[in-house]
């Protein structure tokens, strides 16, 4: 494999990986606060419809972000409601939650559309463009020299070419998910709000009895993972496709719980996780890689249910030991 | 005179149908301990959690140093100048300790400056008070005395003047508790006010000034510790006259009935919890197993029981009894005529969501008395169990009522029905009154010694050490896995036992010698 090859995995491993990572900080937020959430898959879902089907109606992609926010922050309210207000059933609420973006997304898109269920193609700016970084060589050089990006890339020297190939040209919003790593880092452990939202997943009773609200912690974390799950669907249909087709998070809000296992709910490690998955994602697209390398024909659902036997692993106890907040899924009730 | 530090006026409190607290007014003076004493769920610890906050009363009204002062949450409290080291500390266990004392009360958004300043201030306390611990320990890694002591810097940080301590000392070795009253004289002599809540009349005596009694959900008295006495206080307390020392008769042990030989049990995590004991126990006397708790002792019951494996040899009437595999099951321990009353009531000796004659026969429900060809005899256990709970006065007598319904100590009058009943050679039993309120203590004591003078062998473990002196006929004291030594316990004392409980073997120096002494080997060890 020469290091073109290798750089454009790694490029589709960033773009696959993104969705993951901001799913993954959602959920981490969430946990950390001691509410499991497994409908991170479903917020996601509607988010990539709403925010597919608004930026259709408005050309902006910005607009379309804000649209599938909403649409995922209303169901994180939803699941703040059952599980903090009325101290329900957190994983139940989840799946609900999933069944609930899996049917009306393409009902509602159905509704409007009339195209089988999926929103029509965005183009122009209803998507989030790639960015060409200053210096980088991207489409414009490469439509005033009048020849491909591909050859314009492989012609440029080994730094030219990882910088154009693997740092630039990205949608903002995959360096927004890079970013959103030491924000969370920071917050979580350098600040007021961080220390009272780890306390709350630990022990809520000692953040009670120190004059704090619970539940007021515990749904500004579901709030913020509404928002990350929100960003996550509207990279999913308006800057990783060109649109919203049925079940397209494909499992991905699963594979983040995972990784927020495997990254035993910290950030940095949640970056490292999810590149891991987007690796194997990358794979799945490019099995001849495999072939290439190792000689063996490998069957690519195999490194589609990779992220799934990883995390078993990793939960038996075999690397580590992952310890969840230890007041993940309970409801908080005052008691002596 | 000076205004109280805190005056409660009518203070009522209903959860559902049951009013636990009814009417109290208490009045408490600046730079004194006051003590309130009474039963569980006589609501002590619901007068205090709605002083704290925690609950809002129904009525009443609250004056702090004369001041009418709302507490509708833990936050009001604080600013009043109340802290509360609640029975089951409110620590985030992952954190250290500095981070668990700025929690909700930091300054400003950023930690960094909170931190610094809390380590300073801690510094500070630690001297001014004698509450040593290092801020940067996880508190985890922290034994339950220095958790507690994290817990009053916790109230002392946030500049409380009252501090309340709910039953503090039911989680500490002797050493440990006695530590925690000499902090406690030491924050009377700077001026704070303490309220501690005990249903241990002893701590009462030696700690207090003054003590309220509670009953019921109300206050039936108030007076000075100087001028009562643990009989009058247990009297108030419970109603009526409470025989305080268990009656007893000299043993008369026979032959051994439980012959255990280098016993070791490994927990499920891979650590060796019992690490080679010997014991034996003889028909018509008590063993009992002093420590504090996890040394080893829940393990050994478990082994002892069935329900965990071990290694070594255990001999019942002289035949040895498996250890692992079939066979070491509770099934099997029963046929071999041992009979369990386990630590944890609530986990393994009931099923709280099932009926009280349900619970009379578990464990047993294969005898083919009770059965009905294929069927149970439910008519005649539940007559059964009637007659039991008549016996065993559980109240209220109705066998039809679920397990969770019934208070601790009736809870653990049925476990003791069940297994008593049987006519075991061999009884373990594992904290007997934990939780359990004054006046079934002394029925379920009673109970024991009848079951010892019937000519049974009784394996006691409790982590009261005043229950193991005055019911064992031999005292054995388990630290680490190991058995420290056995005394007598007519030739020993709570010191000897303590230092015992502690690891420290040459108690010479205590047994024979005053005080003075003690102090020395506590500093040694």
């Amino acid at each position: 494999m020469d290091f073109l090859t290798l750089l454009q995995v790694l490029d589709t491993t960033v773009r696959l990986a993104t969705p993951l990572l901001l799913a993954c900080l959602a959920g981490l937020y969430s946990e950390r606060s001691g509410v499991v959430d497994i409908g991170l898959e479903g917020k996601m879902l509607a988010a990539a419809f709403f925010s597919a089907a608004a930026a259709f109606y408005s050309g902006n992609a910005w607009v379309g972000m804000l649209a599938g926010i909403g649409a995922s922050v209303a169901l994180a309210t939803v699941h703040g409601l059952a599980s903090i207000t009325f101290r329900g059933n957190q994983l139940i609420s989840g799946v609900a939650i999933n069944f609930l973006a899996a049917g009306m997304t393409v009902l509602v898109a159905q509704s409007w559309f009339k195209q089988g269920g999926r929103t029509p193609s965005l183009t122009g700016s209803a998507r989030f463009e790639p960015i060409d970084l200053p210096f980088a060589i991207g489409l414009p050089d490469a439509e005033a020299a009048g020849r491909p990006l591909s050859q314009m890339i492989a012609e440029a020297g080994p730094l030219q070419q990882f910088y154009s190939e693997l740092i630039s040209g990205h949608s903002i919003l995959v360096y927004l998910a890079v970013l959103t790593v030491p924000l969370t880092w920071w917050l979580l452990f350098r600040t007021r709000f961080g220390l009272r939202l780890r306390a709350v997943g630990e022990n809520p009773a000692a953040v009670d009895t120190a004059g704090v609200s619970v539940v007021w912690l515990r749904y500004s974390a579901v709030l913020i993972c509404g928002v990350l799950c929100g960003v996550a669907g509207a990279y999913l249909s308006t800057a990783l496709q060109a649109g919203f087709v049925k079940d397209m998070t494909a499992g991905r809000g699963f594979i983040a719980l995972a990784a927020l296992i495997f990254a035993k709910w910290r950030p940095v490690y949640a970056l490292w996780a999810c590149l891991l998955f987007g690796l194997f994602q990358a794979l799945e697209l490019r099995p001849d890689i495999i072939t290439n390398l190792t000689g063996l024909k490998v069957q690519i659902q195999l490194l589609g249910a990779l992220p799934y036997i990883l995390t078993v692993v990793i939960l038996a106890g075999f690397i580590g030991k992952a310890i969840p907040p230890k007041a993940s899924a309970e409801p908080y009730i005052k008691e002596r | 005179m000076t205004a109280p530090a805190i005056e409660l006026k009518g203070i009522s409190k209903a959860f559902g149908p049951v009013q636990a607290n009814k009417d109290i007014s208490i009045s408490v003076q600046p730079g004194t301990i006051h003590g309130i004493i009474g039963e569980n769920g006589a609501g002590k610890s619901t007068l205090m959690s709605i002083l704290y906050g925690f609950y809002k009363a129904d009525a009443g009204e609250i004056f702090i140093k004369g001041q009418k002062t709302l507490i509708p949450d833990s936050q009001a409290a604080i600013k009043a100048g109340i802290g509360m080291v609640f029975q089951h500390f409110k620590l985030v266990e992952t954190f250290t300790v500095l981070e668990n004392i700025i929690l909700g009360a930091e300054d400003g958004a950023m930690l960094t400056t909170s931190l610094g300043k809390a380590r300073k201030e801690l510094k500070h306390l630690a001297e001014e008070y004698g509450l040593n611990v290092d801020p940067d320990a996880v508190i985890e890694n922290l034994s339950v005395g220095h958790q507690q002591r994290v817990e009053i810097l916790k109230a002392l940080y946030r500049k409380a003047e009252i501090l309340i301590l709910d039953e503090p000392t039911g989680v500490l070795t002797p050493d440990e508790a006695d530590q925690l009253f000499r902090i406690l004289d030491r924050l009377r002599e700077e001026g704070k006010t303490i309220v501690l809540i005990t249903h241990k009349l002893r701590e009462i005596m030696d700690t207090t000034d003054t003590v309220s009694v509670m009953r019921r959900g109300e206050m039936t008295a108030t007076v000075k510790t100087a001028n009562t006495s643990p009989e009058e206080l247990a009297e108030l307390m419970v109603g009526r006259k409470v025989l305080l020392r268990v009656d007893k008769v000299a043993a008369n042990p026979q032959e051994t009935v439980l012959n255990i030989r280098d016993l070791r049990v490994v927990d499920e995590k891979g650590v060796e919890r019992v690490k080679g004991i010997d014991l034996h126990v003889r028909a018509g006397e008590i063993l009992g197993i002093a420590g504090v708790a996890g040394n080893g002792q829940t393990e050994l019951l478990e082994v002892l029981g069935g329900f965990a494996h071990g290694t070594g040899v255990i001999e019942v009437n002289g035949a040895e009894i498996p250890l692992t595999g079939h066979g070491a099951d509770g099934q099997a321990r029963r046929a071999a005529g041992i009979s369990h009353v386990p630590e944890d009531r609530q986990r393994e000796g009931l099923i709280m969501e099932f009926s009280a004659w349900e619970n009379t026969v578990f464990g047993y429900h294969r005898d083919p008395a009770i059965q009905n060809g294929p069927v149970m005899d439910n008519a005649g256990i539940q007559a059964e169990a009637q007659e039991k709970m008549d016996r065993f006065d559980v109240r209220p007598p109705n066998p039809k009522l679920a397990a969770k319904n019934f208070s601790g100590g009736n809870q653990q009058k049925i476990v003791l029905a069940r297994e008593i009943e049987r006519n075991p050679d061999l009884l373990l039993i594992g904290q007997p009154t934990r939780g359990v309120d004054i006046g079934a203590i002394e029925f379920i004591h009673q109970q024991i010694v009848k079951l010892r003078d019937q000519g049974k062998a009784i394996l006691l473990v409790s982590v009261e050490l005043e229950e193991i002196m005055s019911l064992s006929d031999r005292v054995a004291v388990m630290f680490d896995g190991h058995i420290m030594g056995e005394r007598d316990p007519a030739q020993t004392n709570e010191r000897e036992l303590g230092l015992l409980m502690a690891g420290i073997t040459d108690t010479s120096a205590v047994a024979d010698a005053g005080d003075g002494a003690a102090e020395e080997a506590l500093n040694d060890g």
